[in-house]
């Protein structure tokens, strides 16, 4: 029974059909782009947040309150299928034809949160730049967004390298929301595995395998970029 | 004898023939009145060493001549050319525009009392960095400079892959005036440079200091080390409570001190200082 799961269902498990991507190559297409965009949000946010003015600062701070303040399942929700009910975004061309397709929204939800929980950590890796080291630099004559390109940003990357990789394993698990809303990552296919041969063993053990499998391939390449770009750090 | 004619002459050709001058600087935070007008100026070869006890104001001071303070009234030329300022938030002065304070900063490069390195770069970038991303200057000519600073400072190019983690204090600071050297600085600020040293390491860094000095850079030294002012300054200035409270030649001044204050400066510290 086992050996027929397999058979039946291994490559959609690892990535589907052309026409249809499942399985763990639809779960790393949505890791990989939500950590992505939401990086890319997140660095001028986090800028703005540690050093705009207020009337900028708040705003910034609302947005990733919100994000991070509820369920990512219900952000989902909201955006998935609440968005799609109003009359305005139904018939808005290009609009209503985003908010239709699932992955799009799911996408776009786990870019929002991502990028609430990175604009946070890299904050806070900006504001913990030494008040010296930005010191040196303007009496050297660096200042605004060289000060900002040439020495405190390089300098709070690193810093938030540990956490960063971190939010991108977190990112990777919280992609199982997808299969609540028909997108076909790799808990979608092993319930439906499940739903055919009641072996949830088989159909679920397979599944965390494949989790661990990325996981443990997100944290050796993280591994690697520590080793790149923390060696400043003082070894103990 | 230059000396004695710099005070006969008027203010105006003073400012013409200094490399340096800040006048009547006021700095306050909140209701405290940090300096109550500094004045000082420097010819060019000058070194000015500022004592004074903690609190006196002399740090302050020195960060407001490249405006990393904003002072709240005063003036500051270099060459002779004046610094344009204008008063921004809360009253305080600020350099009129962004060229204008960037061509302060590149020509008046200070050294810190704990370094301030960029703990993410290697030696060798953190000396050619400014150079290169603020002057301009091209990468294999800053090197070329950054190598020959390094060797000026007493340290082999063994440590220019090194980070400033990996260094001791004495080293990072003489990076650190490798860094500020390689901007082909005007006049050099130095912050209280030793304060943050272990004993052992004070020496390394007053030689290289020492070794400028000869060299005939117009520097302005805040320092504790008594002694070290005696010997490397032409100028000695003491600040009490924001204010210039005596000045001149370190011989005068150390030897024969005029007010209370500096006769009790230099007796309290000359237990720790006289090492």
């Amino acid at each position: 029974m086992t050996i027929d799961l397999i058979k039946q269902y291994w490559q959609s498990y690892l990535w589907g059909s052309p026409n249809h991507i499942s399985g763990l190559a639809m779960t790393l297409w949505l890791t990989v782009t939500s950590c992505v965009m939401g990086f890319a949000l997140a660095l001028p946010l986090s800028v703005a947040r540690a050093a705009g003015p207020s009337w900028i600062r708040w705003p910034i701070w609302l947005f990733t309150f919100v994000f991070r303040g509820t369920p990512l399942y219900i952000q989902l929700l909201i955006i998935y299928s609440a968005i799609y009910g109003l009359d305005f975004v139904r018939n808005t061309p290009g609009v209503g034809s985003f908010f239709k397709d699932a992955l799009n929204c799911t996408i776009l939800a786990f870019t929002i949160n991502t990028c609430a929980y990175i604009t946070e950590l890299l904050t806070g890796a900006v504001k913990a730049t030494p008040r010296g080291e930005v010191e040196a630099a303007r009496s050297l004559g660096l200042s605004g967004i060289s000060l900002y390109l040439r020495i405190v940003l390089p300098s709070a990357l690193r810093r938030a390298l540990p956490a960063y990789s971190n939010e991108v394993i977190l990112t990777l698990h919280a992609t199982t929301l997808a299969s609540t809303v028909t997108v076909s990552d790799i808990l979608k296919v092993a319930r439906d595995a499940y739903a055919e041969y009641y072996l949830p063993l088989p159909a679920f053990g397979i599944a965390a395998i494949l989790y661990a499998c990325l996981s443990l391939t997100f944290i050796s390449l993280f591994r690697k970029a520590e080793q790149k770009w923390l060696r400043h750090l003082p070894t103990t | 004898m230059a000396e004695a004619s710099a005070h006969d002459v008027t203010s105006i050709q003073v400012r013409v023939m200094n490399k340096l001058a800040v006048e009547n600087i006021h700095k306050r935070y909140g209701e405290t009145e940090v300096l109550k007008g500094v004045s000082l100026a420097a010819r060019p070869g000058d070194v000015i060493s500022i004592l004074g006890s903690s609190g006196s104001g002399k740090s302050t001071f020195l960060r407001c001549i490249n405006l990393l303070e904003q002072p709240n009234q005063g003036a500051i030329w270099l060459d002779d050319q004046e610094i344009k300022l204008r008063p921004g938030k809360h009253g305080m002065l600020r350099a009129e525009n962004q060229k204008a304070l960037q061509q302060l900063r590149t020509k008046v490069a200070m050294v810190f009392q704990s370094f301030n390195l960029w703990s993410h770069l290697n030696v060798l970038q953190n000396i050619i960095e400014a150079p290169v991303h603020v002057k301009k200057v091209p990468t294999p000519e800053a090197v070329t400079k950054a190598r020959a600073n390094l060797a000026k400072v007493g340290l082999s190019t063994d440590v220019e892959k090194k980070y400033p983690a990996q260094l001791s204090g004495g080293q990072q600071q003489r990076v650190a005036i490798a860094r500020a050297l390689t901007m082909d600085p005007e006049v050099m600020l130095f912050d209280e440079p030793t304060s943050a040293l272990d004993p052992e390491l004070v020496g390394e860094v007053l030689k290289v200091i020492q070794a400028l000095a000869t060299e005939g850079r117009t520097m302005i030294i805040v320092t504790h080390e008594i002694n070290f002012a005696r010997h490397v300054s032409n100028r000695v200035v003491f600040l009490s409570e924001g204010k210039i409270e005596e000045e001149g030649p370190p011989d005068e001044v150390l030897g024969r001190p005029k007010s209370e204050r500096l006769v009790q400066f230099l007796s309290g510290t000359r237990w720790h200082g006289a090492s």
